[in-house]
Formats: structure tokens, sequence, C-alpha cells
């Protein structure tokens, strides 16, 4: 099997990158605010779907409880980011705890402190959540991601209760989100490249094997349980200065959002993390591509002057279904986008033109 | 081999597994000593697979101890179990089938840059550090002077394919391996953990003739090779006579018998676990 030497790889991953960023430099040029929205939108699901994935499809913890460290992650960065006046007419039904009121950073800092408060509630939850397995734990991680949502819907003088967090700035711009994405995607493939990857692979493969053969297996689920929380963190600070308004709604930063994420990781392939950033991002352009169904139309002589609400979910659904009618393993399976991977298509390619 | 002047490197002191009522495993005593290579054989059923789960942590005794080169390993996790030097295989062979074969080498390789355990374990019973405990955890990922290490676990894992004849085979998935070499695999994976003591769970199991005369050799080569003690369960007689030193034999749990091949071979009450008491017959 042909490969390519290492040096040319790396040649070629710093050219995709410069060339990406000079795709998004015009984009931030020249398209307007709608659309950039949405292409960060993309860079956050993917996020988000990387981080995920690195707990379910990578280490094979089947964890629901996603969504509650992108809450935290948002809320904290919201909360710091937020000037103390902002803070004190927001907060109609309690005032603001005096400390969290005189708390202000700058975006950079808040959403890392984002990242690092989600990693310490999965620090505190992944003890008691990772002493179970399968079922037990997805029923146990969706839980404490329900208990995190509603302590921010009852814990008025910090989180504002049901009203939420009203006013953020909107700080997520092309640069940060995409920026974080591929810190994001940096980051875990190195991991997941290194030894401790290997054992986390390991540990997908046959618990009771890894553990025999020397691998801390408590101690590895903790630590990629930890990162996809920090990174989900992470996603959560860029998703509340998108959003500007949060509130510990299920549909925005609840079960929904974690069900969200999940479709995208499966889509794209679980165990794949060039998936999960198709996933992502094909998720956030088919949410917005498919609003045009729920405008007023007109079908077969029968007038729907208001359109029909929920019918986007519905075709996302059937699309997902079909997806994993013909691509049972998601999109990517468990391979993943490499130069050597997408010259071997190019060579075969190649081949057959060549043999006709 | 049984040189009563050096301490025993595996020692079984009046071990009883229970599940509720059933008793798997009971009273069972016995010295391993370095270098031996033993059999345990017995009917199906009889516990010695209990046996190897208890040794490796999987199920902690109901009553009694296990003694590892002195240290007392009961308390321990099977991963510590394996730092401190005891491997295994399975009856029913567990590989990380979606790995390459070169990975699940390496896999079994990781604990040598995670152990941090390992230390605090060997020093709690006065021995001496057998390497310095480490966690490279953010080393590995942040790629700071990893690559290298990384180089040299390849290249040992790589080595270690060698010298079982599968290197060949290195870069293939684990689980497109012919029956054989998967389960010459799960030797090799349990070999790269760097055992004192390793534990073959029916290694002949599904062997035709020929292919356990080549184990039966492989057996022997890895002992000498990497200066090992083995404990093994077989039901393949032949493998059992040919090769082991010594053969334990086990039933309903107890055991019914221990001695060389010759012994066993003519030993009455291994005869009447196998086939029966004669008077049955005679009824």
């Amino acid at each position: 099997m042909e490969k390519l030497s290492n040096k040319t790889k790396t040649m070629l991953t710093i050219f995709i990158i410069v060339f990406f960023a000079f795709l998004l430099f015009l984009a931030s040029r020249y398209l307007d605010s709608y659309r950039l929205r949405i292409i960060n939108l993309m860079a956050i699901y993917a996020i988000m779907a990387v981080s995920l994935n690195l707990i379910n499809g990578i280490t094979g913890i089947l964890s629901l409880g996603h969504a509650g460290f992108i809450l935290i992650g948002a809320y904290t960065s919201a909360l710091l980011t937020l000037t103390p006046s902002q803070k004190v007419s927001s907060f109609i039904i309690e005032p603001v705890n005096p400390i969290i009121q005189n708390l202000h950073t700058n975006f950079f800092v808040a959403t890392i402190l984002g990242g690092l408060m989600a990693a310490f509630f999965a620090f505190l939850i992944g003890w008691p959540v990772l002493k179970l397995s399968g079922d037990y734990l997805a029923i146990a991680s969706l839980g404490f991601a329900e208990v995190i949502r509603i302590l921010a819907l009852n814990a008025q003088s910090i989180t504002n209760g049901a009203l939420g967090l009203k006013g953020i700035p909107e700080y997520t711009n092309i640069w940060w989100a995409w920026g974080w994405l591929l810190v994001t995607i940096v980051f875990i493939v190195s991991l997941v490249k290194s030894s401790y990857g290997r054992a986390l692979l390991a540990i997908r493969e046959d618990r009771i094997a890894a553990e025999l053969m020397g691998i801390n297996v408590f101690k590895h689920e903790l630590i990629s349980f930890i990162i996809g929380a920090f990174f989900a963190g992470i996603s959560g600070a860029l998703y509340a200065h998108w959003l500007t308004t949060i509130e510990p709604k299920i549909t925005t930063l609840g079960p929904i959002l974690t069900f969200y994420i999940l479709i995208m990781v499966v889509l794209g392939g679980l165990g794949s993390i060039s998936g999960s950033v198709v996933g992502g991002i094909t998720f956030a352009l088919l949410m917005e591509w498919l609003r045009n169904l729920e405008d007023p139309f007109t079908i077969f002589g029968l007038n729907f002057p208001n359109g029909i609400k929920g019918l986007r979910l519905l075709v996302i659904s059937t699309i997902f279904i079909l997806t994993m009618i013909f691509w049972n393993r998601g999109i990517f399976g468990r391979n993943e986008l490499t130069w050597d991977s997408i010259y071997r298509f190019f060579k075969r390619f190649k081949k057959k033109r060549g043999g006709k | 081999m049984n040189d009563n002047k050096s301490s025993p490197l595996l020692h079984m002191d009046h071990v009883t597994m229970a599940f509720g009522g059933l008793i798997a495993v009971n009273d069972f005593e016995n010295k391993i000593y370095k270098n031996e290579l033993v059999g345990l054989i017995g009917p199906n059923g009889a516990g010695k697979t209990t046996v190897f789960n208890v040794i490796t942590g999987i199920y902690y005794p109901t009553k009694g101890k296990i003694f590892f080169d002195g240290i007392d390993i009961t308390p321990l996790k099977p991963y510590q179990i394996t730092h401190l030097g005891i491997a295994r295989t399975f009856q029913n062979i567990r590989l990380f089938s979606d790995l390459s074969v070169l990975e699940n080498v390496l896999v079994a390789q990781h604990h040598t840059i995670d152990n941090a355990d390992v230390d605090r374990i060997l020093k709690k019973h006065g021995k001496e550090k057998k390497v310095k405990g480490k966690a490279w955890f953010w080393r590995s990922v942040l790629k700071l002077g990893y690559m290298k290490k990384e180089k040299e676990m390849k290249n040992e894992a790589y080595k270690l394919l060698e010298k079982v004849g599968l290197s060949d085979l290195a870069w293939e998935k684990a689980s497109s391996l012919p029956y054989g070499q998967q389960r010459k695999l799960e030797i090799a994976r349990a070999l790269a953990t760097k055992p004192k003591l390793l534990l073959l769970d029916e290694p002949a199991a599904g062997m035709n003739p020929k292919e356990s005369e080549e184990l039966m050799k492989f057996i022997k080569f890895i002992r000498d090779e990497f200066d090992l003690t083995i404990l093994l369960i077989e039901h393949d007689m032949k493998v059992v006579m040919g090769i082991c030193e010594r053969i334990i034999v086990m039933d309903y749990g107890s055991i019914i018998a221990e001695g060389n091949p010759m012994e066993i071979r003519t030993n009455k009450k291994v005869i009447e676990a196998y086939l029966g008491k004669e008077w049955e017959y005679a009824e």
C-alpha cells in the first residue's frame, strides 16, 4: 500500500488550513449576516459533535448528558461577559448574587472558564456515573443533565431562573467559532493518535480485556469524559454568545440538544472525528435550509397559509432514517478522512479510468 | 523445579470463591515456582477458569489470599495485577477486533507510560521500584517528547510480533486473522505486558492436531525466550501431558490430585473424575 510521506502530509495540512482560513475570510467579507450566523453555527455544532464523539464513539461510553455540560459552559461564560449593570437590570425576581454580579472578564477567558467549569462538573458526575455501564450509564447521565438544567431553572440569584440571561454580547464570530473548532479537532486527534487514544479504543472494543491488559479503565473513561465535557463547555460558551439569549429550556439547552448532537455524531459515523465534523455541518445546514418547508405553501390545491410547524423535523428524521438504512454505520463509519485515504481514493479512481 | 529454597512466585493460600450457595473454588491451596510450566485440568465446570478470574482480580475471593512475588494481590484491581506481572489469555478469544494486530500489542504496552499506581503498591510492600511511576497524559497529547516514545513502543511491539511470527500481519485488522493466528496474537498481546506469570486459558481449543503440536512448541519457546512461568488450562490431554511438568487436577472446585504427568495418568481419583467410578458400570 502506497503512502504519502509525513512531510507531504504536514505541508498539505497546513495548506488546507490556510486555504480554509482564506475561504472564511472571504465569507466574512462578502456574506450577509444571516449566512454568517449559519456558518458560525456549523462550527459550534461540529465542536459539540466532535466532543460527544470522543465520549460515545471513541471510548464507547453511551453518555446522554452532553447538553448539561453545554449549559454549564453557556451560563458560566455568559455570566462572565455580561457587565455588572446588565446583570442588575435583568435579574428582576431576585437580585443577583453580589459575587457573580462583579465578575467580569473578556470573551476568551470566559470561554476557557466555561470549558473548565464543565470539565469540573464532569469530574464530579463522572465518579458515580462511570461506575455504571451501558444503558444504566446512559440513563444516569441523562438524569444528571436534567438535574443541572433544573438547578439552572431554580437558582434564581445565580442564573435568573426561567427568565434566562438576555442581552449577551454577540461575540461569537467566524474566527472564534472556527478557531475553536480547529483547536478541538487538533487536540482530540492528537489524543486519539497517542497511546492514550489507543487505550480508549481498546476500552470501546472490550472493557474486560482492556482492564486485564493493564489499562486503568475507570481512569481513562474519566479522562475521556472530562475532555469531552471541556469542549462541550467551550461550545456552550460559543453557543451562548451566538444565541445572545439563553434559558434553561428543554429545546435549547436540554435533552433535545443532546439528541440533536447524537444525531450529528451517528450521522457522521460513531468513532469518526471527520464524520462528526461533517455531521455537525450537515445538520446545521439542513436545519436552516429546511426552514423553507415551514413557509406557507399550496400543494394539490390545498392551501396552508401558515405552513406546517415542525415539518422540517419530520423531514430531518426521514433523512436520518434513510441514512441509517443505506449507511448503517453513518457516512464515514469508523474511518477517518486522512491524506492517505484521499490519495488511495484518487489512485483507485485513476486506475479505474485508465483501465477503461 | 520445586526448589524449596526460593519463595513461590504465586501462592494461592486456601482460596475459596463462592457465588451465593455455589462454591466454584473450594479451599484452593497451591504454590507455583519460577519457570514452572503447570497444567490445570479437570472436567467441565470444575472451576478452572474461576481460578484464573480470582488470580487476575476479576473476582474477589470469598476466603483466602493470593500472593504474587511476596505481595498480597487479593485486594488489587485487575489492571494493577497486570502491572505487577500477571498476564492472561481468554477461553473465548477477546481481541480488540477493530484495531490492527500491531495496535493490539501496543495497547498492552500502554501501562509502560501510565503506571503511577504500581509504584505506590511496590513501595507499600517494601519492594524496590521497578520503574518510576509516570503518567504521560499531557506529554502524549501535546507531543512533548512523545513521538520518540511512540517510536520506541512501536519498535518493541514489532519486534515482539517478529518473535512470535506475526510481523507480516502487523497492519491487518485483528478480526481478519484466521483462528489459530488470533490465538497466537492473544498470547503475544499478553506477552507485551511483560509478565512474569502467564495464564493461558485453553490455548489449544478448536485446534487440529497439527496446530496443537505447533502450539506446544510455541509455548515452550516463549517460556525460554521470555523467562516465564506458565499456568495453563487445557482439555487437550496430548498438550497437557506433553508439555506440563506438573499437573493440578480439579473437580467440583477442589484439587483432587497433583503431580507429574505420569502420576496423574495413573491416579485413581482422576480417572474417576473423568470416567466415573468403576462400580457404577458394574451395576
